[in-house]
């Protein structure tokens, strides 16, 4: 008997040990990706001596000259209005859209929403990045360029691009939202004498409020992550926004365009790194900011 | 908004003394609000017409562009011409799918632990608490810092170089979130009652998880995992700077393993489909610019409708042959 147990309590043992050590070896990595992409940021302020502040403010970004108090030129704002700027714009363009096709699937036409539609938006995901750039460059900047003249390339391009990028994401989460909602909550509505549009307007999305707040950060998380679509389209001038139409850089296009051509250890090359540090606490930040809503859905519900 | 407010007033009205709200006031509200919600009902449905509109145009843009190089043999399989017209794409669809298959050969094993673990052991302690952080923070970082994180370590911290293991190292990083979630939804999705049979029957966990749960939750694994292969096909910011952005001639008689033409060579640079797309667009160098990159663009987009045509396929099939079994 004994020789029975002790191997099934050591093929229990190793199971465990086995898939902990899989889960582990990923905490391992995202604790090891944060800890070194932050200590390269961390080299522009330490080792070069640029002041933080001077950074996250300053309006011109030349890395290879210096301003008249020797302070090389490495003003990271131009980027980080960009970043927001495309973010915010294409949320506001993506958001409507989103809701309205939840509201279709989860209340108005289920059968056709939840068989033909939801898969079709799910098709939309796997479209590679790069492909949505690459028609972005065709199509949506010659329709920015006869819209509004100029090159085209810029926040508004790159805006309708990541548009539509995001729109399945904040879709399926949004489609998830509303379908928790539970339908005693309509029953109720509609036993008043509401109409449909009135239950989903004050009953349906109000209720899902804390879960559709977490399906939009979620999108302008992958919007602001955005490298290449967005590169390809707007325009990589490292200015500070002054109009839509104009050409524009982001964090994402700076570190896809300038990673390769400085030397790693240069201040050119490390000033990167800071921008890429920038990127990586923001998308903390939004996860940051996912979890509270979650934290708080949850407190509201019970 | 203020119709609703009006109607509770007016109703609440009706008691108290105030304009009793019947009759023709009360009509004219009713076909107010029946009329919002036809517009309201229009609007939506317009909406849904818009995307499935948008999703149509972009698959037939580029289908209709690129699809005549998709049976174009020459271009299949000739090697990319940096600054000539009338290269190909052979190296890189090569690549795209050697790299996709040294990325899932890592990173299934590692997820499908991970999901176990998750799905069936996850103590509650501080333990399970920080890895189930860490595995939703790697869902939510980009893939270009994922690609940055990758030229750290692989590519400069290990001496790999551009190479196709630093890239499959950085696309299992991308890919462990997706599958992990997939797999843990699967497994999570086989009825309690299985589980409870496994373990009445003396079963440890970990043989319920190999022997029952593993094999009903299959079908959905198998879904999940060709679904996330998709994802991986497409992405291009993760391997710019890990994978390389070059693509030597590869020769398929050549097995020696250390040689930069040997297609099998796992330290060699590999450009795949998508940074392809993505270079000479952004280069602009190659004459037939636009012919080349529809064309890349067109072959990219077919292998990611059949990953999804297989991905459905598949998990039918599957989920057919075990109930039938």
């Amino acid at each position: 008997m004994a020789k029975q147990v002790m191997p099934k309590r050591r093929l229990e043992g190793i199971g465990l040990g086995v898939t902990g050590a899989c889960v582990g070896l990923v905490a391992l990595l995202v604790v090891t990706l944060i800890a070194m992409v932050v200590s390269r940021g961390l080299a522009t302020f330490v080792q070069n001596g640029v002041d933080f502040g001077a950074f996250l403010t300053g309006t011109t970004w030349n890395p290879d000259q210096v301003n008249d108090a020797g302070q090389p030129l490495v003003g990271a704002l131009p980027m980080i209005c960009g970043s927001f700027a495309v973010t915010l714009l294409s949320t506001a363009f993506a958001l409507p859209i989103a809701i309205g096709s939840a509201i279709f699937v989860v209340e108005i036409a289920p059968g056709f929403g939840r068989r033909v539609f939801q898969p079709l938006v799910e098709l939309l995901v796997g479209i590679p990045s790069v492909v949505y750039g690459l028609i972005g460059l065709r199509v949506i900047v010659a329709f920015t360029r006869s819209l509004a003249g100029g090159t085209g390339y810029g926040i508004f391009s790159g805006s309708i691009v990541l548009a539509i990028m995001i729109l399945p994401t904040v879709t399926s989460l949004s489609i998830d939202a509303l379908a928790a909602v539970p339908n005693a909550y309509r029953e109720g509505s509609y036993a008043l004498g509401c109409t449909r549009w009135q239950t989903v307007w004050h009953v349906v999305l109000k209720s899902a409020m804390p879960s559709l707040m977490t399906a939009v950060i979620m999108g302008m998380t992958r919007a602001f992550g955005e490298a290449l679509a967005v590169q390809m389209v707007v325009g990589n001038a490292a200015q500070v926004p002054t109009s839509l139409f104009t050409p524009a850089a982001t964090l994402t296009s700076v570190l896809t365009m300038g990673m390769g051509n400085t030397v790693t250890g240069t201040l050119q090359n490390n000033v990167l790194w800071s921008l890429a540090m920038i990127l990586l606490v923001m998308s903390l930040v939004f996860i940051l900011i996912v979890h509270l809503i979650g934290k708080k859905g949850g407190k509201v519900n019970d | 908004m203020t119709s609703s407010a009006d109607a509770s007033k007016a109703s609440a009205g009706t008691p108290g003394g105030g304009s009793p709200f019947t009759g023709e006031a009360a009509a004219r509200h009713a076909s107010k609000l029946k009329s919002q919600d036809h517009v309201a009902t229009g609007i939506i449905t317009a909406i849904v017409a818009l995307v499935m509109i948008i999703l149509a145009a972009i698959v037939i843009y580029i289908l209709v562009l690129g699809g005549g190089k998709l049976f174009d043999g020459h271009f299949l399989t000739a090697k990319a011409e940096s600054v000539k017209a009338g290269g190909g794409i052979g190296p890189e669809l090569f690549n795209s799918f050697y790299l996709l298959i040294i990325t899932l050969i890592i990173s299934v094993p590692i997820s499908l632990g991970g999901a176990i673990f998750l799905a069936e052991y996850a103590p509650e302690n501080a333990f399970t608490a920080a890895v189930k952080t860490a595995i939703e923070t790697l869902s939510s970082l980009p893939s270009i810092v994922v690609g940055l994180f990758g030229l750290l370590l692989f590519v400069q911290q290990f001496g790999w170089g551009y190479s196709i293991l630093s890239g499959a190292l950085a696309l299992t990083m991308f890919n462990i979130p997706i599958l992990v979630r997939t797999i843990q939804q699967a497994l999570e999705d086989v009825p309690r009652s299985q589980r409870d049979a496994g373990l009445a029957l003396g079963l440890t966990r970990w043989e319920t998880t190999t022997h029952v749960l593993l094999p009903a939750a299959m079908p959905a694994i198998v879904t999940g995992i060709v679904l996330s292969a998709g994802r991986v096909f497409g992405e291009a910011a993760a391997l710019i700077y890990t994978a390389g952005q070059s693509a030597p001639a590869l020769d398929f008689a050549n097995f020696n393993l250390a040689s930069a033409s040997c297609p099998w060579n796992l330290m060699r640079p590999a450009e795949t489909l998508a940074v392809h797309i993505w270079k000479i667009n952004s280069e602009g160098l190659i004459p037939d610019l636009d012919a080349i990159s529809n064309g890349s663009a067109a072959v990219l987009m077919v292998c990611i409708l059949a990953f999804n045509l297989i991905a459905r396929w598949a998990g039918k099939a599957l989920g057919r042959r075990l109930t039938a079994e």
